[in-house]
């Protein structure tokens, strides 16, 4: 189950990268790129948090700029 | 261990950290990889490209000082870290005297606000496109944007304030949930960016004929500005001046198991300050060519907004992306600033004491040039903490070969130690005075007031150690 969470993340994140590139490449146009960036999003905050660990890193109340 | 009185990590935090809670090194790759992609990067890569920098110094520039920024985390913190395994404030303490650390966290805490305020802007700032509030930056330096603009800041920065009060936990899980995505999105903001100027090829790319255009732009509206090669190096390098020459990390690295760990800033430097600076750049860049009267305010100046910015490209992503990076840089920065003030007047609740350092940061996101002066509140942030770095530098490297006491105030049991006091102080308020009287540029005063600070700390000791018997011994 961890495993596929991952996998449907690390799809969230494609939606959100891989569209730009093509937008770049000149193949999709630009309100497909934020609608799938859109749908990307959702998706990784919806599935991250179910397998991303709760421990807080060391850092968690530093402040870097 | 409650979130009152305890952070993380909180159980050694005046105890060297022992080898069972030491991290290997690829934790400290996602610390850095996270933090460093942060609402501040939204505002600081167009102020690059306001500023007049050329496409190819900005890229070779910020590479340059990127690569020392690392190297000084690398050579200059973590080997201390690793020797002493104590944090940054109890470190000091040792050395300085626990009434000097109140004094540095006040300042740290204050500094703290301003940048609050700045990511309360920012934030603001992306809450106002789909609300039609523009964001309108006046002239001058305490002025306040348009009626609308000031409300929302008011607004978003009571939710911030509130937040924080609570506790730092659920916003701190949310920004490492948000990490890469956050990443994510800066990478495809930059690339739609670039599609949207048309460098589409890398000839077109380096022949950086949009950027020139829009600078031509920015300073047509704005007047001329220059932004050098060394400015962007310096800056590139010395923006965290307080996190390694100011020696902040050690509160991180003092839980790295190899040294290896210090290379982890890399992470954080070539992602933020590098990938995301330069696509923050490319949306000016992209707006100014494709809606240049978005870019315009009716004051006929130009001014990044970094709602509308993001929006451009990619649309709510971009508008939630500006929100949750503002809102999870200015929620830590706020808790911490409290826990400061609240150092300062110990039998105040901490809850009632983020709430202040969130009004403090309110009022000082209600002034949007603060936020636009973020180039220059950075260097003086650095000009301000970096120097008592030097403080621990030289204890740490030179005082015992100098026949000197190292962590004075530990042994001797002074609440002051007057020779860290004055090294400190004196070194930063000629730099202050260089940099706004003088109008030096503020990055470049770091450096030389941390080699002032070291030098005076080694002389003035020379001079109050011998004044005053040591009772205690050092036992860290």
């Amino acid at each position: 189950m961890q495993m596929l969470l991952r996998i449907v993340s690390l799809v969230a994140l494609g939606l959100v990268l891989v569209p730009s590139m093509m937008y770049f490449g000149g193949m999709v146009a630009l309100a497909i790129v934020t609608r799938l960036a859109l749908i990307g999003t959702l998706i990784w905050f919806v599935a991250t948090p179910m397998w991303m660990g709760r421990e807080l890193p060391v850092d968690a109340t530093h402040v870097e700029i | 261990m409650s979130e009152e009185t305890a952070s993380p990590g909180g159980e050694y935090e005046r105890e060297p950290v022992p080898e069972s809670a030491l991290l290997g090194s690829s934790k400290f790759w996602g610390m850095y990889a996270g933090e460093h992609a942060a609402g501040t990067e939204f505002m600081i890569g167009p102020l690059f490209l306001s500023a007049g920098a050329s496409l190819s110094d900005l890229v070779l520039g910020l590479l340059l000082g990127n690569i020392l920024a690392v190297l000084t985390w690398r050579f200059l913190v973590v080997p201390i870290a690793m020797a002493k395994r104590l944090t940054l404030y109890y470190q000091l303490e040792r050395i300085a005297g626990g009434g000097l650390v109140k004094l540095y966290n006040l300042v740290n805490g204050l500094l703290f606000c301003f940048l609050a305020g700045a990511m309360v802007t920012v934030s603001a700032s992306a809450v106002g496109v789909p609300l039609n509030i523009s964001f309108d930056v006046p002239t001058n330096l305490f002025g306040l944007s348009n009626v609308s603009f000031t409300l929302l800041v008011a607004m978003v920065g009571l939710v911030i304030a509130v937040v924080a009060a609570a506790g730092y936990k659920t916003v701190a899980r949310v920004a490492n949930i948000a990490a890469p995505w956050m990443i994510a999105v800066f990478a495809a903001c930059g690339i739609v960016a670039l599609g949207q100027v048309g460098a589409t090829e890398v000839a077109t790319i380096r022949e950086g004929r949009f950027w020139d255009d829009a600078i031509a732009f920015v300073q047509a509206r704005n007047g001329p500005q220059t932004f050098s090669f060394w400015q962007i190096v310096v800056f590139a390098w010395l923006c965290n001046g307080a996190m390694h020459f100011g020696m902040s990390d050690l509160s991180i690295f003092r839980f790295a198991r190899h040294k290896s760990a210090g290379w982890a800033p890399a992470a954080g430097m070539f992602l933020g300050h590098y990938m995301a600076w330069i696509a923050a750049a490319l949306l000016l860049a992209a707006l100014i060519k494709l809606q240049p009267e978005l870019a315009v305010g009716p004051d006929g100046r130009v001014n990044a907004n970094p709602g509308m910015l993001a929006y451009q490209a990619l649309g709510w992503t971009g508008i939630l992306c500006v929100v949750i990076a503002g809102w999870t840089t200015a929620n830590p920065t706020i808790y911490r600033a409290g826990l400061a003030f609240q150092g300062i007047v110990p039998k105040s609740s901490r809850t009632a004491m983020t709430l202040l350092a969130g009004a403090v940061a309110t009022m000082a996101g209600a002034f949007p040039n603060l936020s636009a002066k973020l180039l220059d509140f950075v260097g003086t942030y650095g000009t301000i903490l970096g120097p008592m770095g030097a403080v621990i530098v030289f204890d740490f490297y030179l005082m015992p070969r100098l026949g000197l006491r190292d962590e004075f105030a530990a042994r001797s049991g002074a609440r002051v130690n007057l020779a860290a006091l004055i090294a400190w102080l004196l070194p930063v308020l000629v730099g202050l005075y260089l940099i706004f009287v003088r109008g030096l540029f503020a990055a470049y005063a770091v450096v030389p007031c941390w080699i002032a600070c070291g030098l005076l700390y080694i002389v003035l000791s020379k001079f109050t150690q011998g004044a005053r018997l040591p009772t205690t011994q050092s036992n860290a």
